[in-house]
């Protein structure tokens, strides 16, 4: 039995590391601003296109991850700055459609730059390799995600606990207006807010496709759409929900793909049902049950409408 | 207070007359073009795909402009239309070559269009009253978002393999009746009477007039007041739930026929195409003609479909301006300036192309000046 | 600043198009191939081999007088919902014979746009029955799937001596599932044992579906798939260090997908139309085209690997030439009754079209397999049924 599941769950595992690193973006952000940025997993695309061209200019592999980097972080903050500032007195309603023109604009523009071929991930040496884990041949990558998540999480958790601009932060998510008035440079927290969103979501991108080498215009989306679910689903504005959130994303939606086979196996079917139809859509349905029977996610807090 | 009354009343039955007598015109354009114009031009592509995103974006609008619940479900409500439809519409004797892997499917008999398209909005409010009772107890962002999952969800359901014989598992669907089908041919086949565009406008214009009394009823009046202020809307007497739930169903019903209009109009439909794309698509729509507009809806899906389908085509390929060859065309770059124009409208023309106005209010407008002046 | 705007906005939506001016009458043809989307690779190398036979080959005489032929492009996206106003684009550009589509569910879902306005087209890859059964305006020049699905079936049982195949197919695509299931019927025929399974649209994890394939002890991995996921699939079956057989179909010949083989000790079999070295002639022609374009090697992946697609389209476009002569004529109705009797012999072989049908007369098929030290295929036989 473990050694049907085992495979399942190590893939899960690292999926849901990568979700993690793109799900922190999206529940920052909407900690701060209230916004649904539509445009994050696309973000984590176009990370990926830039790391293809850097490639294929022939840089040093350290560079070309460097400035994948660099870049990917302007991006995010262009994203903000030329997007969304100017929307921010709008309805809530105008920016989220904002977010939405972004999304159809990255993937557009990479759609028109790569001709809509599909872009081969250049290999990251040491974390392409293969490995056998318990007889389970895997990538190393596989093994590499979770504990650099972990990484990033815990010193992420300490820059917001322990540092100024954390503290902005916190204080902006908690009341937006009254934090302006205590002389807070909302733009900055702002800006610093999708500058480590976009960063993490770069990250997220190399762990990603090396996993999965092929990048397209649409690659983002997916994994963007899990990621904020997975946001949601942990409590959205809740950093340790999110990436406890997309750990269980990750494994649910892989153990869902195996599971005919599980139940083959171990003898409670006789047939393949075909489940794994349905490996996006249990993503969903855990959202709605999740959002049903409790509204602010596992980890959220509880907000009450003042009159 | 008769005074008041009769002042008030004059103008608005003046612009009712003149933006009903453009809408006639408009179908007897529609009418005159077809019967003249070649059937192969890009026009009536054009207006039978913008007639049937008019419909759904209007539909949308009455959920996002008119009752304020942010909804992001509707190409799952289209897909259930549009599979409904198709569903039941197939002729009998077409059945084994369409439901090839599934020796003909289960449904053994075919509906004429319009009790079709009836049941494919109907089945469309049912997945929506049904989703609607714990969905829509839901906020804002998170209601938007669950309406998203679901829509992926009725996606999977339509496609999964045990359940072709009815839906033809994730296989196309298609041989059902056509918008073209309309067209009228005599003995030999060839066309008399041209039809295929002026019926998806009845359609779309029957639906939007009845969508347009919903709103200017009582209940229209209510589902304003729960976007304006839910809490005082309430407090009114208004009954939140049971008004929301109205408005989906309602929406979810047009949505439906707005789907098997798509079907009608692709002749092939395949649950693959309903994505959170083509919800994205139709919520750009809406914005760039107003939320909370009906007329705005109609006016910019037609823009909509005719920019991306038609106008921009030409910036797919190269093009030569005497000897000089205009930099930057290739494929692709249509979708480029079409998400460029987009972004400026979302960013600097926020309120769209009419803000919250409709037709008449185009008309009343002057004249509410003039008389003004006049005082 | 937003007058401006809303100026620049009406000037660009206005923007005319520019007329080409030339002396020669022009007649058409459209070419209905995806150039983005999943697919957008495959139809690509397709259009290459059109665009190079319209090199080589830019008039044709049709009754008496000299034409130029023009190809005109529109892109279907790899999508269901996008090839009806691609189809549409065409008709509206009056052409009068269409060339396409690589994928067959994009076919079946612009065919009744073509049927409508009378236009006849002549499929190149797409090789699902479904295109042609029933109609009169589409034809094609490449084998079918019951075919392919036969051969492929046959040479994994006999010659792989396989007993257990795994199929993997995406949702919703007409061509994979259509083939999977004419391969799942003739290889259970044969004794062997059919696991199928299916993946929604946008995968990029196929790990698990490959752990499924080696739970279930799998001897091959048949996943006639769209190129952006089959080249995902090697590298990840790579990674796992699979050693069954993967099994693939003609989408599979492909230089992308030749590219991600490099490298791995993986075993790729795939059946195809065309084999490089059929015909020197275009070979050495097409290379040398290839080499001379820049735009045209970036469009073959980069290398100038000659791709059965390319041979394919390449030979459409002579079938077209041969229609429009045989008519006489550039109207398509007459173009669509010249094609029935149309009989061409191109590099990828003889041409004739079966009565009823439209479908070539084809009962040979190639298979290769990847060389993943040099980047090539390796012919390893050519395959018939009785």
């Amino acid at each position: 039995m473990f050694k049907t599941v085992f495979p399942y769950l190590l893939t899960g595992i690292s999926v849901g590391g990568q979700y993690a690193l793109i799900a922190i973006g999206y529940t920052m952000v909407y900690g701060i601003l209230r916004l649904i940025n539509f445009a994050h997993g696309d973000v984590f695309m176009v990370a990926g296109i830039v790391m293809v061209y850097l490639n294929a200019s022939g840089m040093p592999l350290w560079l070309s991850i460097l400035l994948t980097l660099l870049i990917t972080v302007i991006i995010g903050f262009a994203i903000e700055r030329v997007a969304y500032k100017p929307l921010r007195s709008a309805p809530r309603m105008s920016i989220m459609i904002s977010a939405i023109g972004v999304s159809y604009t990255l993937q557009n523009l990479v759609l028109y730059i790569t001709g809509g071929l599909n872009q081969f991930y250049p290999k990251i040496p040491f974390i392409s390799n293969t490995v056998s884990i318990f007889g389970v041949n895997t990538k190393m990558v596989t093994l590499v995600t979770p504990v650099l998540t972990a990484i990033l999480v815990v010193a992420l958790v300490q820059l917001i606990n322990h540092t100024k601009i954390g503290m902005a932060m916190r204080a902006v998510s908690k009341d937006f207006e009254t934090s302006q008035l205590m002389g807070i440079k909302i733009n900055s927290v702002i800006s610093t807010t999708f500058i480590i969103g976009s960063f993490l979501a770069a990250v997220g991108s190399m762990l990603y496709f090396t996993n999965y080498n092929t990048v397209i215009q649409t690659s983002g989306s997916m994994p963007g759409l899990k990621a904020f679910v997975a946001a949601v689903f942990g409590g959205i504005g809740s950093i340790p929900g999110a990436v406890i959130g997309a750990f269980i994303i990750g494994i649910c939606e892989n153990i869902i793909k195996g599971l005919d086979i599980i139940l083959f196996k171990s003898g409670i079917t006789k047939q393949n049902l075909g489940l794994a139809t349905f490996s996006d859509a249990f993503t969903f349905a855990l959202l709605i049950v999740i959002l049903v029977v409790k509204p602010t996610g596992l980890f959220g807090e509880k907000t009450t409408d003042k009159v | 207070m008769t005074k008041i009354n009769s002042r008030a009343r004059k103008p608005i039955k003046w612009s009712t007359i003149i933006s009903a007598l453009i809408i006639l015109l408009v179908y007897a354009a529609v009418f005159i073009a077809e019967q003249t114009l070649p059937a192969t031009s890009m026009l009536f592509t054009v207006l039978k795909k913008g007639a049937t995103y008019a419909l759904v974006a209007v539909s949308m609008n009455l959920l996002n402009g008119f009752t304020g619940l942010f909804s992001l479900g509707q190409a799952g409500f289209m897909l259930i239309g549009a599979y409904s439809y198709a569903i039941l519409t197939i002729p009998v004797a077409d059945r084994i070559n369409v439901y090839q892997y599934y020796n003909g499917g289960l449904v053994q008999f075919a509906m004429p269009v319009v009790p079709a398209l009836i049941v494919a909005g109907l089945m469309a409010a049912l997945f929506a009253f049904l989703i609607g009772l714990p969905v829509l107890r839901l906020k804002s962002d998170y209601l938007a978002i669950a309406t998203l999952g679901f829509a992926e969800i009725v996606r999977a359901i339509f496609q999964w393999n045990k359940l072709g014989a009815l839906t033809n598992g994730s296989n196309i669907l298609r041989e059902f009746p056509t918008f073209n089908d309309f067209n009228i041919r005599n003995a030999e086949g060839e066309v008399t009477l041209y039809l295929s565009t002026l019926v998806p406008f009845l359609i779309a214009g029957v639906c939007i007039a009845l969508i347009v009394l919903l709103i200017n009823s009582t209940y229209g009046r209510s589902l304003r007041a729960i976007k304006d202020d839910e809490i005082a809307a309430e407090a009114m007497g208004i009954n939140l739930f049971h008004h929301k739930q109205l408005s989906f169903c309602i929406s979810s019903f047009f949505a439906g026929i707005g789907g098997a209009m798509l079907a009608m109009y692709q002749s092939t439909i395949q649950a693959k195409a309903f994505t959170s794309a083509m919800t994205y698509e139709i919520l750009l729509i809406v914005v760039i003609g107003g939320i909370g507009s009906v007329t705005g809806s109609c006016i910019s899906s037609f823009l909509f479909v005719a920019a991306s389908e038609w106008w921009l085509r030409f910036l797919d390929q190269k093009q030569m301006i005497g000897s000089f060859e205009v930099p930057l065309l290739r494929n692709g770059f249509r979708l480029v300036v079409f998400s460029v124009i987009i972004m400026i409208v979302v960013l600097f023309f926020r309120q769209g192309i009419m803000g919250t106005r409709e037709l008449p209010d185009l008309f009343r407008r002057k004249k509410t000046l003039k008389q003004e002046v006049k005082a | 600043m937003k007058k401006i705007l809303a100026i620049l906005l009406v000037l660009m939506m206005v923007l005319p198009t520019v007329a080409l001016a030339d002396d020669m009458p022009v007649v058409k043809i459209g070419v209905f191939e995806p150039a983005s989307g999943d697919n957008g690779a495959g139809g690509k190398q397709e259009m290459l081999g059109m665009q190079y036979a319209n090199l080589e080959t830019p008039t044709v005489v049709i009754g008496g007088t000299e034409y130029k032929v023009q190809l005109v492009y529109a892109d279907n996206g790899s999508a269901t919902d996008k090839a009806p106003s691609a189809a549409s684009e065409l008709v509206n550009q009056q052409v009068s014979v269409v060339l396409g589509s690589y994928g067959s569910g994009v076919s079946i879902a612009g065919s009744p746009i073509f049927e409508q306005a009378g236009i006849p087209a002549i499929g190149v890859t797409c090789t699902n029955p479904q295109v042609t059964l029933g109609n009169d305006h589409y034809f094609r020049i490449c084998f079918l799937d019951p075919f392919q699905g036969t051969i492929l079936a046959n040479y994994a049982y006999n010659t792989l001596n396989v007993q257990v195949a795994y199929c993997l197919a995406e949702l919703g695509n007409d061509y994979d599932v259509g083939l999977v299931h004419n391969f799942k019927q003739a290889f259970e025929a044969l004794g062997g044992m059919v696991i199928d399974e299916t993946f929604p649209t946008g995968t990029s994890d196929f790990t698990s579906y490959i752990n499924n394939a080696i739970g279930y002890g799998a001897g091959v991995f048949f996943a006639p798939c769209s190129i952006a996921y089959t080249t995902l699939m090697i590298d990840q079956a790579a990674g796992l260090g699979v050693d069954f057989t993967l099994l693939g179909s003609d989408t599979w010949d492909n230089n992308k997908v030749l590219e991600s083989t490099v490298g791995t000790n993986l075993n790729v079999m795939i059946s195809t139309f065309y084999q490089e070295g059929g015909n020197k002639e275009f070979d050495e022609g097409f290379k040398a085209w290839l080499n001379s374009d820049a735009e045209a090697l970036t469009n073959n992946g980069g290398n100038d690997i000659v791709a059965a697609m390319s041979a394919m389209g390449y030979d459409a476009y002579y079938v077209a030439l041969e229609a429009l002569k045989a008519a006489g004529t550039t109207d398509s109705k007459a173009v669509n009754a010249a094609l029935w009797n149309v009989v061409y012999e191109g590099v990828s072989g003889k041409i004739a079209f079966l009565p009823e049908t439209g479908d070539a007369d084809r009962n040979e098929a190639y298979i290769k397999k990847a060389n993943t030290e040099n980047e090539s295929w390796d012919f390893v036989a050519v395959a018939t049924v009785d």
